[in-house]
């Protein structure tokens, strides 16, 4: 895409999708948003990028394949599900520690396993879709 | 700690795949896979040994109740799937090690495969229909990555008929979902055989309970709807395409055999006398097709699709000889077919071709081989005493008990057919000369790669031979499994009241 608008207007665009992801990764869980939709916004900024300055610079910006994004995102779920072994619980279960309190209510806030699963998510889905837009970038 | 033992078979595959992948650029990747299919075996046979224990073995993953919760369930026949899910990533495990070239390593070949080992069993473990989506999604993918691994022009046409044809299939099932839980209210497998018994429109039902034989029966291969199965299976590499035939094609079966007697059995008469019809067109088209080709991997793959329909005929027929017939038929089946493709490799590997015109004088050059092939060939068409006179026995014994005469004369007829196929291909790539005038002894392979393919092969034939001559244990495991599947009030009342 040669237009100039479209080129500076990405810039800005980029940086606030991408603040935007991770509010959204961040806000999961107890409200609306969490790794999946997170990873699409996340997707959709080095898209927007990609389309302006290019597949290869959008690549040289992730610096990491995609692929591997994912993969180390898979990985990250599966421990994140294996944390509640420790705890005599099923895979899966979230693990929560309060800080300052003892509930979601009254707590400052928590160290629980639920956040690094959804970190997991995100990545996955990050690299997956990315591992795509830019094969499709590629071919046309 | 049960649930942990349900877990493993589904997370060790998904670990190796994470640790395969990232480290695939260097020969470790390779064992890494290989110690992750050790693994898997090791969590499978465990769990077997709990249900063994126990008779079903079920978990709510994250501790939500059922029917809220994903449910994790292995009764004997769950179990005894995933431990042959096992068995066979392990045997092509192996044989990836002397088949599969440096340059697909390195695009993720051990990833896939484990993954596609993952969402076998996981397709195999879990009591959710929607989860059980989301296994077939996840074979989907990494079978067709593995199809098109290497992308050459035949690989990827076969990669896009597999999977156009396979998304339709998920498309109905996905939509027979959707129905079913606008119907019920529920998608966990053991709370559906309350819920759809209580629901008033019987007629929606069957509609739903067709949409699902419809998806299930694209999975499994069964007539008319098998035609992707042989367009594909004989482009990748023979690891894959072992795997493939041994694997995927039964996780259809298995859908179709946990959901009719499960949920599906309100109108017996109706839903199963369409599938007795299914299978025995399904036997007939699929031995009649191999007799027509002259490739030794696609005369397997239409044979895969005439045995499919000896198990869609155990579950037809609907009585516990039949189911168990079927029960052990699958098992028999994923061992001899696996091991076909693995000698159909070799073959390839010291004739240099697939085409049974263009080879020929294996029985001269290797006669161990030949031998390996015989085991398994002759186990296909049902000869006594290997496993699968066994496994044809039972089924047609069952149908001569419900007076089917027709169905029984089928059944035999095709395996009949069967030993004309495989005295085919033993006569054209075994016994007539080398028509280039090459003998292929098996030194024209380095034992680099020839050792780790033959070991599997020695293997999975020992198992044959295992089966055919001390059948009582398997057979009396199917027969419980059997009873477990037409009277599945031990599997609801486990799921439901299975806490952590």
């Amino acid at each position: 895409m040669n237009s100039i608008i479209f080129t500076a207007g990405a810039r800005i665009l980029v940086a606030l999708l991408f603040v935007f992801s991770l509010f959204m990764l961040l806000r999961g869980h107890h409200l609306p948003g969490g790794g999946f939709i997170g990873g699409l916004i996340g997707a959709v900024a080095f898209i927007v990028y990609s389309l302006a300055r290019g597949p290869a610079e959008a690549k040289a910006a992730l610096r990491l394949s995609p692929e591997g994004i994912g993969m180390v995102g898979l990985g990250i779920a599966l421990a994140a599900g294996m944390v509640s072994i420790f705890f005599g619980a099923p895979l899966f279960t979230g693990q929560w520690y309060w800080v300052g309190g003892d509930s979601y209510e009254t707590a400052l806030f928590s160290i629980n396993s639920v956040l690094v699963f959804d970190i997991g998510v995100y990545l996955v889905v990050l690299g997956g879709i990315l591992s795509l837009a830019f094969a499709f970038e590629e071919e046309t | 700690m049960t649930s942990w033992l349900l877990v493993m078979p589904i997370a060790v595959p998904f670990a190796t795949a994470v640790i395969a992948y990232l480290i695939r650029h260097s020969v470790a990747g390779r064992y890494v896979s290989l110690a992750g299919s050790v693994l898997s075996l090791v969590a499978s046979i465990a769990l077997l040994m709990a249900v063994l224990d126990q008779g079903v073995v079920a978990a709510q993953m994250s501790n939500w109740d059922a029917p809220f919760g994903i449910t994790l369930v292995a009764d004997y026949l769950g179990v005894v799937m995933v431990v042959i899910t096992a068995i066979t990533g392990l045997a092509t495990a192996i044989y990836a090690l002397g088949e599969i070239p440096e340059r697909l390593e390195k695009l993720g070949y051990h990833a896939l495969f484990q993954t596609l080992i993952a969402g076998v069993t996981g397709a195999f473990l879990t009591g959710d229909l929607f989860n059980l989506y989301v296994w077939f999604e996840v074979m989907l993918i990494s079978s067709f990555g593995l199809l098109v691994l290497g992308g050459t022009r035949e690989q990827l046409d076969a990669g896009i008929k597999y999977v156009a044809l396979n998304l339709v299939s998920t498309l109905v099932f996905l939509s027979g979902i959707g129905l079913l839980y606008g119907v019920t209210g529920t998608l966990n497998m053991a709370d559906l055989a309350g819920a759809v018994a209580e629901v008033e429109d019987q007629g929606l039902i069957t509609v739903i309970a067709m949409m699902f034989m419809v998806g299930f029966g694209v999975k499994a291969g069964v007539f008319p709807l098998f035609f992707w199965l042989p367009a594909s299976y004989h482009t990748p590499s023979f690891a894959v395409s072992a795997v493939f035939a041994g694997l995927l094609t039964k996780v259809g079966v298995y859908a179709l055999m946990r959901m009719f007697t499960l949920v599906f059995v309100g109108d017996v008469g109706f839903t199963h006398e369409i599938l007795i019809w299914v299978s025995a067109a399904t036997m007939l088209v699929g031995v009649l097709g191999a007799a027509a080709q002259s490739d030794f991997r696609k005369i397997l793959s239409f044979h895969i699709i005439s045995q499919i329909g000896y198990m869609t005929l155990g579950l037809a027929l609907y009585t516990p000889l039949a189911l168990m017939g079927g029960v052990f038929y699958l098992v028999h089946h994923i061992i001899v077919k696996a091991n076909l493709f693995l000698v159909a490799g070799v073959a390839r590997l010291q004739a240099g071709h697939t085409d049974l015109y263009r080879i020929g004088g294996l029985y001269k050059s290797s006669p161990f081989l030949a031998a390996l092939f015989i085991v398994p060939a002759f186990s296909l068409a049902g000869f006594p005493p290997l496993s699968g006179f066994w496994a044809k026995y039972l089924i047609v014994k069952a149908a001569i008990e419900l007076d089917a005469w027709v169905i029984a004369f089928v059944a035999l007829f095709v395996g009949l057919l069967t030993i004309f196929s495989m005295t085919k291909i033993w006569g054209m790539a075994f016994w007539k000369p080398h028509p280039d005038g090459i003998d292929p002894t098996p030194d024209r392979a380095p034992a680099r790669i020839r050792v780790p393919m033959m070991i599997p092969i020695v293997g999975l034939a020992a198992m044959t031979v295992v089966i055919g001559f001390f059948p009582e244990p398997f057979v009396q495991f199917a027969e419980i499994a059997a009873m477990q599947l037409l009277d599945p009030s031990d599997y609801v009342t486990t799921v439901l009241g299975a806490q952590r």
